[in-house]
């Protein structure tokens, strides 16, 4: 299993003791890029969500009870499932930074990708976007809306990596040394909890990559060898326990 | 001339020395089957139109039905490929008596699983970027390769048999294409082996490089995930039972004789053989990926299974039921030679099949894998079943104009000639 290695990572850093599962981060992720509303939300799993929060509970009866909220983006694997199987290549893992692409221009929609996908972080376009009441006026200008027949999925706001990129181009500075705070994701703009930590995990004056070195951060099913680009931190150890499978007689790692 | 007007409309069009019902039965029976494939188009207009969301798919479930069914279909109508390798590369000559159904057979399952893929790909104008930019990485862009060249190769074995029709055949140059293109046929059948196992195994393949799905999630050889090999003989497992079971239908709604039973029992053996070699390895797989995928993903063997729904039944049903007791009557001559016992073997075997497609394909996504993930259910929703009842209609809709036209039962004369006698 190779692992493609960047200059640039971005990563995140997510504190799942600082959650509260506000969702927050949803609503702004499907304002930022451009997410039609669905007409029939009823059903779940057939709603689009790049980041969804999922609740994680310990299983125990009051006063033991305690939950958690896990805010899951595309997890942007070093490694990802998805990447290799796609006949068309319309994702890849081959840009600086280490975002994992999708273009859905390319993409066929034969879902492929979401069955190799365990996180379930991306989503098909099972109907054409409907934008109702003028809604179409306050779409992102700088993302493109999809398609019916697509999949799509969170680019980590990837169009505001360019955006700070062309502004350090215009203001005289090197766009592959920006300052930290210059480029974040829309959810972690909107975490009202500063839950979200967002930068590069290969610069170690970025927060995100000390908050990633902790002893108590953990990847989600780390030992499937996806090599992800997201960190959940909790001090709690039944959450970590949470983050992988683990057989009974087995001790959570770290 | 007088004409005898006690013969159907169309007996010019029969094959020679053959009788077929009257054609006001025959189209009454196209009639209904027209009925089912007017549903099954307006299921696939409403897909069309509107999108996939009118489906019972969602983002769990982006595998349902359709793709399972396609599995299926192209594993069952492995009867082509593999009969065509036996008759015409290892010459099993008897086997002549049946390859014509096994091609026609082959084509329909092909050609209606594209049109399922028509349906179940979410932008299916850009069906030909799987050529244009295809990434050779990917298990599903071999499939697309092999599948869309062995329908091209079963077009090619297909036409032989249209123009051998009684009178297409009376033009010369018809006469001699049919003719050339059975002289070529042993390239065609090796030609179409090769496509076959590939995109066989590919699909198999599919799920076994899955490593962020340890249910279906398997080690190999090479490139080659194990599943590779598993789908490849448990086609050539099934197939020619399939085909046999398709021809006994025909005899049962037609009334006549077409394949004699010491073909179809020989076809019986030969599924039975490779049904043994497949169930060999699937046991070991099954053992393996108990002992050892399933503990180093964190996973038990009990946390597969949910409910009824998902439950061991389905892979006990698979592995005994479906898989050891029909091997068994198979390869042992006196059940073989049992009707009864022969005709449940070879639907168990079909039906083992069908199940081992459908829990790679859907019991696969509904397994969470993420611990506070849950399990989900997937139950296909009209439009599904609609355009997936078109493509049986489909098919026998190609099936009945064959059998009334074209010349496939070599045997049929002489077996109806002797129950008439």
């Amino acid at each position: 299993m190779e692992t493609k290695e960047f200059t640039i990572k971005w990563g995140m850093a997510i504190d799942l003791d600082k959650c509260t599962g506000c969702g927050a981060c949803m609503v702004a992720c499907q304002a930022e890029n451009n997410l039609a509303p669905i007409a029939d939300a009823s059903n779940k799993i057939k709603v689009m969500n790049w980041i969804t929060v999922y609740e994680l509970s310990n299983g125990k009866p009051y006063p033991e009870h305690d939950v958690a909220y896990l805010p899951r983006p595309c997890q942007q694997c070093g490694h990802p499932p998805c990447v290799s199987v796609c006949p068309v290549i319309a994702t890849d893992k081959n840009e600086e930074g280490g975002i994992v692409s999708q273009v859905t221009p390319r993409c066929i929609g034969c879902r492929y990708c979401m069955a190799a996908c365990p996180y379930h972080a991306r989503y098909f376009n099972w109907r054409d976007p409907v934008w109702p009441g003028g809604l179409e006026k306050a779409l992102t200008p700088d993302v493109s809306v999809r398609p019916r027949g697509v999949v799509e999925k969170c680019t980590f706001c990837h169009h505001r990596w360019m955006a700070a990129k062309d502004k350090a181009i215009v203001e005289g500075r090197d766009p592959m040394d920006l300052a930290e705070g210059e480029y974040v994701t829309s959810c972690t703009e909107a975490c009202p909890n500063g839950a979200i930590t967002f930068g590069d995990l290969n610069n170690e004056d970025h927060e995100v990559a000390k908050l990633a070195s902790s002893k108590y951060a953990h990847r989600l099913l780390e030992r499937l060898g996806a090599d992800t680009q997201v960190y959940y931190v909790s001090r709690r150890e039944w959450v970590l326990r949470q983050l992988d499978n683990y057989l009974e007689d087995e001790k959570v790692k770290g | 001339m007088g004409k005898n007007y006690s013969l159907p409309a169309d007996h010019e069009l029969f094959p020679e020395g053959t009788t077929r019902c009257s054609l006001t039965k025959f189209s009454v029976w196209m009639g209904l089957v027209g009925a089912v494939a007017l549903w099954g188009l307006y299921a696939a207009f409403r897909v069309l139109a509107e999108g996939l969301g009118v489906t019972g798919l969602d983002d769990y479930f982006g595998f349902g039905l359709w793709i399972t069914f396609d599995l299926a279909v192209i594993a069952l109508g492995a009867g082509a490929f593999f009969t065509g390798l036996l008759r015409y590369i290892l010459n099993i000559d008897p086997l002549k008596n049946i390859i014509n159904l096994t091609v026609i057979i082959g084509f329909i399952c092909y050609s209606g699983a594209m049109l399922i893929l028509v349906l179940d790909v979410g932008q299916p104008i850009r069906a030909w970027f799987g050529y244009w930019h295809a990434n050779v990485h990917s298990m599903l862009t071999e499939v697309i390769f092999c599948i869309t060249c062995y329908l091209i190769v079963l077009i090619i074995e297909y036409i032989p048999l249209i123009l051998e029709q009684k009178q297409l055949n009376r033009i010369p140059i018809l006469h001699h294409l049919a003719h050339n293109l059975h002289v070529w046929m042993p390239l065609f059948a090796g030609i179409g082996a090769f496509l076959s196992t590939f995109h066989q195994g590919s699909l198999g393949g599919m799920y076994g490089v899955l490593f962020g799905r340890p249910y279906v999630l398997r080690d190999g050889f090479f490139i080659w995930p194990w599943t590779f090999f598993l789908f490849v003989i448990s086609a050539v497992g099934s197939g020619p039972v399939f085909t046999v079971l398709i021809a006994t239908l025909m005899e049962k709604m037609t009334g006549k004789k077409l394949v004699s039973w010491e073909i179809k029992t020989l076809m019986g053996k030969i599924a039975g053989a490779m049904l043994l070699v497949y169930l060999v390895f699937k046991f070991a797989d099954t053992y393996a990926w108990v002992v050892d995928v399933l503990p180093r993903s964190g996973l038990t063997f009990d946390q597969n299974f949910y409910q009824t729904i998902y439950g061991k039944w389905l892979l006990w049903s698979e592995l005994f039921l479906c898989g050891v007791v029909p091997c068994a009557i198979l390869l042992t001559p006196k059940l073989r030679n049992n009707p009864a016992l022969f005709y449940s073997a070879a639907l168990l075997d079909c039906i083992g099949i069908t199940i081992n497609r459908y829990v790679f394909t859907v019991q696969a996504l509904a397994m969470p894998v993420m611990p506070f993930d849950t399990w989900e259910t997937y139950n296909p929703n009209w439009a599904e079943w609609g355009a997936t009842a078109l493509v049986l209609a489909y098919g026998a809709i190609v099936l009945s104009l064959s059998y009334r036209y074209l010349p496939i039962f070599p045997q049929e004369r002489a077996l109806n000639a002797t129950k008439s006698s």
